[in-house]
């Protein structure tokens, strides 16, 4: 596997493949164990005052048309359709997602909306079968239940929220419910850790129009900080500024939780942690037998090969990255979609967006004053929070108004009817832009047979390996739960007052063009056994028990929540096992 | 696939350089920050005349000077897309463009062959070569309804351009007319800011707290880009 040409270093205990949200909670706690760990990341460093500095970090063309921060397509990107029968073509831009590239990864770029997955999100297919009945899940969608309980990844979900300093409201506190929160979340052991953002006028009169219809609005739960922080490892974040550069953006202010915000200033001055920028694996390297990983193969910037030996090697690049990686590693049967058989690839899903646009003549919003996850929100919709008998669809989602920042590019919306340009689209934009705002939809995404990532026959990255290909498309279910939440949102946009509304229902099949959200989840998912899935329930291979792999890829279906909570909380979990069970004794934490 | 700056390498020992490596703290280097790139000043670099008369009499239709104020022209948004087109972006420089070309379902995204700088040249010969056959006269010597009318059959997709997709053209057209209406001025569009101006944003500001609660009011402070507003530079 090893090229002849790699220069071979000297091994270290563990290699951490990418330098992201979870190669850094990896680094932090596998350092904290006294292990040597390496970190290979295939971008360049990035910090706050070299990269995003309160001087230049609100450029809009620059950061988010232009792309600055994300992955370059030119240097890798995967090919994509919507059904087996299609042939896949590149995506030659951004659009639809945008991973990150870089330290930090997509983690200095996001939102912040910060989420657990409902209790009975962790049991899709148990759950909606036993309340349901088994009709109510069609034979091509292959949602599993997760192998562990919402329960059990509650100190971790807690972990990452204190790492954060995550502002919002508890809405149900070791079982009692809390006015103010989200009555229908799980328990949790304590309150967030810093109290909510406050709210401008847009999500105010959202919330005051869902409460005329009887739903219970809540604060979205934020990783931007409603006030100063001091985390547990003594790392401190400033208070929000509500700049409105913040998604697809890199906060200037030291105000929204990242890598490099919560553990990179500890992380890095320890002496058993090296980090190399620039640095991109190649393959994972297995030995003969197939059942233990060597370490990793990776490239520098000068085209330089080298082998990089380790003890463990953790997958932390990224949810398509961990999967092209490991079908280019040739590690796990890769899924195949006409038997079913195969885990690598398998269960891919997305999340699915509808909005509705709503306008005032009467009243002027503000909307530039922002923040990336500064909004209210109800649940009401989402999971199984709410009966589903006759509706023909399982799953749901949330319905919120979100002011993230208006800025003027993206945001100029018009109400219906309103030509694309000329005289009257200058009037309509002059006239609406302060005065308007929209209700987003945030759905889940069940997973199915034939959605699913293998490698591309025709298309090459840069390095002449084979692009990552993506068979995607929404299924009925998904059409029928946007609609039906898109529609719940368009009655709180009336019960607001609105003017005007324009209901943007999700139609047609997925599109590659218009961007919806960074949320690709499954193709290496943890499961009860190696013939369902790829990793057990500590996100270790079933076949390689020294490799783990870290992020989104591991969901066997898709929620109705953002990821990167649950991803954290899956990145804890398995660390907690390796530090308490692995490293007592190296081999597979749960007998296949 | 370094971009801007990076740090210094420091070699591990006994080794060729794997790298970059960043150990023992946060590197830090005077002046390495990312500069900001500005438009610079002058006349057209990338667009012929023609190509110019063509996207001077386009964008002053996609986005007129009318009783509201100044529209695309007083923007300074054909020097915007001029700059553009000749660099990163005109370039594709981000893009993945290697072949083969297949012919896309509606859901695949950009497959053109072209770079947007290509895409300009190719497609602004072929609009001004059917204004001439239809109309005897390229399309910037048309009176402004004939050309409004052009640009929407463009948008419908009813004209057939030679060898170039005329809808997609328009697409991005359109989209970029609208970034140099909007972008920060230092990309040399929104001059005078102002796109921001008829709007009402308030720019590049790092601070809005204070404002955060005062609902149904107008935000008192006028827009500011990354270089500050040109009176303070006078
Ligand atoms: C615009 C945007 C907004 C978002 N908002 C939210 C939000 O509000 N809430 C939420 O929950 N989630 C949000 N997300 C998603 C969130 O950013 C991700 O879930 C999270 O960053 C995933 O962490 P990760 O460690 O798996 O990947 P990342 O943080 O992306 O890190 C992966 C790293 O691996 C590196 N890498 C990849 N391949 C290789 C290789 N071969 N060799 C070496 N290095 C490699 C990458 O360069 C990258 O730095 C958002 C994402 C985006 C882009
Ligand atoms: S909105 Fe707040 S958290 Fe987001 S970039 Fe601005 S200051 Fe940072």
């Amino acid at each position: 596997m090893v090229p002849l040409s790699a220069t071979r270093l000297p091994s270290i205990d563990v290699v951490l493949v990418g330098f992201g949200w979870t190669g850094a909670i990896m680094g932090q706690e596998l350092t904290d164990e006294g292990l040597s760990v390496l970190a290979l990341e295939r971008g360049p460093w990035r910090s706050t005052p070299e990269r995003f500095p309160p001087t230049f970090a609100q450029d809009e063309l620059r950061f988010y048309y232009r792309h600055e921060l994300f992955q370059r397509p030119a240097h890798e990107t995967l090919t994509i359709r919507n059904k087996p029968s299609e042939t896949a073509l590149p995506m030659r831009v951004l659009g639809s997602f945008l991973p990150g590239t870089g330290v930090g990864g997509a983690g200095v770029h996001w939102n912040g909306q910060t989420w657990r997955f409902l209790p009975s999100d962790f049991k899709a297919r148990s759950h909606n079968a036993e309340r349901y009945g088994a009709a109510a899940i069609p034979p091509a969608m292959t949602i599993q239940d997760y192998p562990l309980t919402y329960d059990e990844l509650e100190p971790h979900y807690d972990r990452f929220e204190y790492l954060c300093g995550i502002a919002g409201k508890a809405g149900n506190l070791n079982g009692t419910i809390q006015p103010g929160g989200n009555p229908f979340e799980g328990p949790r052991s304590r309150e967030y850790p810093t109290p909510p953002m406050p709210q401008g006028y847009a999500p105010t009169l959202f919330a005051q129009g869902a409460e005329r219809l009887g739903y219970k609005p809540f604060p979205q739960p934020s990783g931007n900080m409603s006030q100063a922080y001091t985390n547990p490892l003594g790392v401190q974040l400033g208070p929000c500024t509500f700049c409105g550069f913040c998604e697809k953006f890199g906060c200037g202010n030291y105000s929204k939780a990242s890598p490099q915000t919560t553990i990179l200033p500890v992380l890095l001055r320890k002496p058993n942690f090296e980090l190399r920028t620039e640095s991109e694996v190649l393959t994972i390297n297995v030995d003969r037998s197939a059942k233990r990983a060597t370490g990793v193969t990776y490239v520098d910037a000068e085209g330089r090969e080298f082998e990089q030996p380790a003890e463990l090697v953790v997958l932390c690049a990224y949810a398509l990255h961990n999967v092209r990686l490991l079908l280019l590693s040739g590690i796990g049967a890769p899924y195949d979609p006409v038997s079913g058989t195969g885990v690598v690839g398998k269960n891919y899903a997305y999340q699915v967006f509808s909005t509705v646009d709503v306008f005032f003549d009467d009243k002027i919003l503000n909307p530039f004053i922002g923040a990336g996850a500064h909004g209210m929100v109800v649940d009401e919709f989402n999971g199984d929070n709410f009966d589903h008998s006759g509706l023909g669809f399982i799953g749901g989602g949330y319905i919120s108004v979100l002011q993230t920042g208006a800025r003027p590019i993206q945001t100029h919306p018009t109400p219906e009817g309103t030509p694309n340009w000329g005289s009257a689209w200058k009037r309509a934009v002059a006239q609406n832009y302060l005065r308007s705002t929209f209700i987003p939809t945030h759905g889940a995404v069940m997973s199915y047979r034939s959605n699913y990532l293998d490698l591309d026959p025709t298309y090459r990255d840069v390095y002449g390996r084979p692009l990552l290909r993506m068979t995607f498309d929404f299924g009925e279910n998904e059409h029928r739960m946007s609609d039906f939440l898109t529609d719940r949102a368009a009655e709180i946009a009336t019960a607001m007052g609105a003017t005007r509304i324009t209901r943007n229902y999700r139609k047609g099949s997925w599109d590659v063009v218009p961007y919806q959200t960074t949320h690709n989840t499954g193709g290496a998912i943890i499961g009860d056994n190696p013939q369902d899935s790829m990793l057990n329930k500590y996100s270790q291979s079933w076949d390689v028990p020294n490799l783990f792999v870290m992020g989104a890829s591991a969901f066997p279906q898709n929620a109705g929540y953002n990821p990167t909570g649950t991803v954290a909380a899956l990145a804890y979990y398995a660390a907690d096992a390796i530090r308490t069970q692995y490293l007592n004794s190296p081999g597979p934490l749960v007998p296949a | 696939m370094p971009e801007g700056p990076t740090h210094s390498t420091v070699p591990t020992p006994g080794t060729a350089v794997p790298g970059r490596v960043v150990a023992g703290s946060e590197p830090w280097q005077p002046g390495a920050a990312a500069p900001e790139i500005a438009s610079s000043a002058g006349g057209y670099v990338f667009f012929k005349p023609a190509e110019a008369a063509f996207v001077e009499a386009a964008v002053a239709r996609l986005i007129p000077a009318d009783e509201l104020g100044g529209g695309a022209i007083e923007a300074d948004v054909p020097l915007f897309i001029d700059r553009q087109l000749n660099g990163d972006f005109g370039n594709a420089t981000r893009w993945y463009m290697q072949g083969p070309w297949g012919e896309p379902t509606k859901t695949q995204g950009y497959q053109t062959r072209l770079t947007p700088a290509q895409f300009y040249r190719a497609a602004i010969q072929a609009i001004d070569a059917v204004s001439t056959r239809m109309h005897g006269q390229a399309f910037a010597a048309l009176n402004g309804d004939r050309q409004d009318d052009f640009l929407r059959v463009l948008e419908s997709g009813a004209i057939a351009l030679d060898g170039v997709d005329g809808q997609a053209f328009f697409g991005l057209l359109l989209q970029n007319t609208i970034e140099g209406f909007f972008c920060d001025p230092v990309h040399g569009g929104n001059k005078d800011m102002i796109g921001w101006k008829l709007i009402g944003f308030p720019g590049a500001r790092y601070e809005q707290r204070f404002f955060l609660k005062a609902f149904n009011q107008p935000f008192p402070l006028p827009p500011v880009g990354i270089a500050g507003r040109r009176e303070w530079s006078r």
